[in-house]
């Protein structure tokens, strides 16, 4: 008997050319255009929602065909409000609460090779859990989308918010979007399915939502009418499903060296292909919405001379800092990082290479690594520029601790403090660290 | 539809087949067996979920594929949720009218291993949830697929990698977990344990299993001739003697009525069973009597057990009360392929060709 061939069902034609992010990166003069008139834009309803809210809210337009989740501390106002509307009957997606982490992962997994959108949100240890699958979902290029509400790794316990678990997922394939307000977090639930369905894409895609922060904080949030969303969002139509049984498929076939290498450099492709088909999602959602975003976030850099980059919902008051050290002269700008993954390179080149001094803003330790987490993203991304700012590391905010206008204001001082001594040394500064 | 009343064993070679020859097991290996016989018992088309193991990477290594019916792995331990993805997936899609309803049924293929050990609480979970699929744990008795390690199928005294017969320690320690008592315990409409020899009420339970309304496990003995350290075609031999040794009973639970089914009976000593393989050699050694005559008390004590369990459910009435057929989720048990069992299930042939 004959074996019987199988499409290889990860293929895909997307390279992965800078020139595809934006058709001339050009400093941030060129990106922050929120002023476009945009004459498709549908009305949003204002209501006061907090960020978990905000993204049940959108999983109820949505209606996932699959939402699998099991509860842990900053997600669980997801997942109950979204029990509620299930229980409600408003929605009629079949909830799985099941009985850990893993599984929620793993049935989104069965679900979307099955043809289905599926959905599930965690946070930290929850996340810590889902490890294995992480890297199955995205080698078996199922768009799952997974909103993650960022929060301390163990141990210690600490149910507070910070990046360790968002850092520690970077290198598992997913695209990955980081939002700073119950409405960015709205926005990007929404989106966040049409970049992952995306054929050149095909990955699973995670929200990233600072645990308490954003997830807790009650703020307005202007929600687009049902049907906008639908429209918005389509319907997952994947070319293979398992319950195709005509054309039986078979999903997660073990790859010996023959191909493994392969399939990983087109899942590499891939990822990279996410970045100009998120650019792409965000300016489309900004016509229907009016709510415009990029990639990066640049504020006040043009004629900065320092500039800080920081990553999710202190961008607000890093921006609050921006403004104070403008005011007593020091010529400083930031820059937030939206897209983690891909990262946005090219963006953050065009962004920061005529700066002096740029600090990273980590909200997690980079432990025995060469440089935190998003340090080390922003300065390879600068290395092969002929001329690049000066690097400083700060880590700020681990396990919930708050980061204060001082703090801030402190690195603010530093940084220019080495812009004008000249040089800049491989140390990081700790924030807000008790001595 | 083949009614299994008149099934024979002709009839079952035009049923469609869900594994096509070319696969890496092992000659001899009783895992392409069960999953041929449990695809042909199926009434529906099969859409399956497998775990991590021989069967997985001996059937789908890129970019060929041995299987003529969807068919996902995800990973070692999570085959049962991956299926109640699945199962999940196919209501809404048809609630939504996404696709048009369809004939088919979950089938979940997972070692010992990735059963009884690193997969119990995702099977336990599915379980509990009550998503239909049938679950065929391949029992071979132990970790194959990573060099014959032990795991909790493995039976006391056994030799494994990981539990060798030394000077000190004799094979494994440890008696095995009852699997499918605590299978049972979660209450869903159908519970078995079948041996790969025996094909007649093999599919004869796997067909039950799949008419349940909820979930089903059918755990089989799945002799392994690689780890049991036997010739590859004594592979049948082998299994009919674990039931005739009494090391593997064949059972049923149905809606929670436990009864013997035909094959079953417990007519040789263990060391019948010890003697036909390398993996129990050193228990056959002068010095072995004391730990083999506590396996034969244990054996004897569980055999006995289990009869009392399945005494306490007699047929049920014709007329009301008790456990009438009525209330079952699982049609009775008509079938002329399980021959009746009297409680000690004596005289009664295995359907074995
Ligand atoms: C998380 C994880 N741990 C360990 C392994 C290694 N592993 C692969 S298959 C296997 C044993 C499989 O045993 P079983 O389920 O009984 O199947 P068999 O090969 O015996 O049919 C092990 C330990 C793995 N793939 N994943
Ligand atoms: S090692 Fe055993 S279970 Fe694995 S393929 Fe060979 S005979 Fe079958
Ligand atoms: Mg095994």
């Amino acid at each position: 008997m004959t074996i019987a061939k199988v499409a290889a069902y990860a293929r895909n034609s997307a390279h992965e050319s800078a020139s595809r992010w934006i058709p001339k990166p050009r400093g941030c003069k060129g990106m922050a255009t929120r002023t476009r008139p945009a004459p498709n834009v549908v009305a949003s309803t204002p209501i006061a929602l907090n960020g978990g809210e905000a993204v049940a809210y959108a999983l109820r337009q949505i209606e996932p065909e699959i939402v699998a989740a099991y509860p842990i501390t900053p997600q669980t106002l997801i997942i109950e409000k979204f029990a509620e509307y299930f229980a409600d009957g408003l929605v009629r997606t079949e909830f799985i609460a099941v009985e850990s982490e893993h599984a929620a992962l793993s049935a989104c997994i069965g679900a979307s090779a099955a043809g289905a959108r599926a959905v599930t949100a965690t946070a930290g240890p929850g996340l810590a859990l889902m490890f294995e699958m992480l890297g199955v979902t995205s080698g078996m290029r199922l768009p799952v989308v997974m909103h993650l509400c960022t929060r301390a790794l163990s141990a210690p316990l600490n149910i507070l918010g910070d990046h360790s678990d968002a850092m520690a997922m970077r290198e598992t394939g997913w695209v990955m979007m980081s939002g700073a307000s119950p409405q960015e977090a709205y926005d990007q639930a929404i989106v966040a399915h049409v970049i992952a369905e995306n054929s050149a894409v095909r990955l699973p895609f995670a929200n990233l939502i600072d645990g308490f922060a954003v997830t807790h904080a009650v703020e307005r949030v202007d929600v687009l009418p049902d049907h906008a969303v639908k429209g918005f969002v389509g319907e997952y139509n994947p070319e293979r499903s398992l319950l195709d049984l005509e054309r039986p498929v078979t999903f997660g076939s073990m790859d010996t060296r023959d191909d493994y290498f392969e399939h990983k450099r087109q899942q590499q492709a891939a990822l990279k292909a996410a970045g100009p088909v998120a650019m792409h999602a965000l300016n489309r959602f900004a016509e229907v919405s009016g709510r415009r975003y990029d990639l990066v976030e640049c504020y006040r850099l043009n004629d900065a001379e320092i500039g800080l980059v920081v990553m999710g919902s202190l961008d607000g008051q890093v921006r609050v800092a921006v403004d104070a050290a403008r005011e007593s002269g020091i010529k400083a700008g930031a820059l937030r990082i939206r897209l983690l993954r891909p990262f946005p390179a090219p963006l953050v080149i065009a962004a920061l290479s005529h700066l002096t001094v740029v600090g990273v803003l980590d909200r997690a330790i980079g432990f025995g690594s060469a440089g935190n987490p998003l340090y080390a993203e922003v300065a390879a991304s600068l290395y092969h520029q002929p001329a690049r700012p000066g690097l400083k590391s700060f880590v700020y905010g681990l396990g919930g601790r708050p980061t204060g206008h001082g703090s801030l204001m402190s690195a603010i001082s530093e940084l220019e403090s080495i812009r004008t001594a000249g040089r800049t040394e491989p140390t990081t500064t700790y924030l807000g660290l008790k001595q | 539809m083949i009614s299994l009343v008149t099934l024979k064993l002709q009839q079952l070679t035009l049923r469609p087949d869900g594994l096509s020859g070319g696969h890496g097991l092992c000659a001899g290996c009783a895992e392409s067996v069960v999953v041929r016989q449990v695809v042909f018992a199926l009434e529906n088309p099969a859409v399956v979920s497998l775990a991590t193991g021989c069967l997985e990477v001996a059937t789908t290594r890129f970019p060929d594929t041995a299987w003529r019916v969807p068919v996902i792995h995800s990973a070692f331990e999570n085959a049962a949720s991956t299926a109640s993805g699945i199962e999940a997936a196919y209501k809404a899609l048809v609630r939504k009218a996404r696709i048009e309803p369809r004939k088919f049924t979950i089938v979940v293929f997972a070692g010992d291993g990735a059963t009884y050990d690193i997969g119990l609480q995702w099977l336990s979970g599915a379980l509990e949830r009550g998503h239909r699929f049938v679950y065929i744990c391949l029992n071979n008795e132990g970790y194959m697929n990573t060099g014959i390690q032990r795991s909790g199928a493995t039976f006391a005294g056994t030799w494994t990698t990981t539990t060798p017969a030394g000077r000190a320690v004799h094979g494994k320690p440890q008696w095995r977990k009852d699997l499918t008592a605590i299978v049972a315990a979660h209450g869903i409409p159908y519970v078995a344990q079948a041996a790969v020899h025996n094909w007649k009420d093999l599919l004869a339970k796997v067909r039950r299993a799949e008419a349940a309304t909820g979930p089903s496990f059918v755990n089989v003995l799945a002799p392994c001739n690689r780890g049991w350290r036997h010739e590859p075609e004594e592979t049948m031999a082998i299994s009919r003697l674990a039931v005739e040794t009494g090391f593997w009973p064949l059972y049923e639970v149905v809606d929670g009525a436990w009864r013997l089914t035909g094959a079953s009976r417990k007519s040789k000593p263990v060391t019948d069973y010890f003697k036909a393989q390398g993996r129990f050699r050193h228990l056959l050694a002068p010095g072995a009597e004391k730990q083999v005559d506590e396996i034969q008390a244990r054996v004897d004590a569980e055999w006995q057990a289990l009869i009392a369990r399945c005494a306490a459910f007699k047929p049920p009435p014709l007329e009301g009360g008790g456990l009438g057929a009525g209330d079952s989720k699982v049609p009775p048990p008509s079938n002329s392929l399980l021959p009746e069992a009297g409680v000690s299930g004596e005289g009664v042939t295995d359907g074995s060709e």
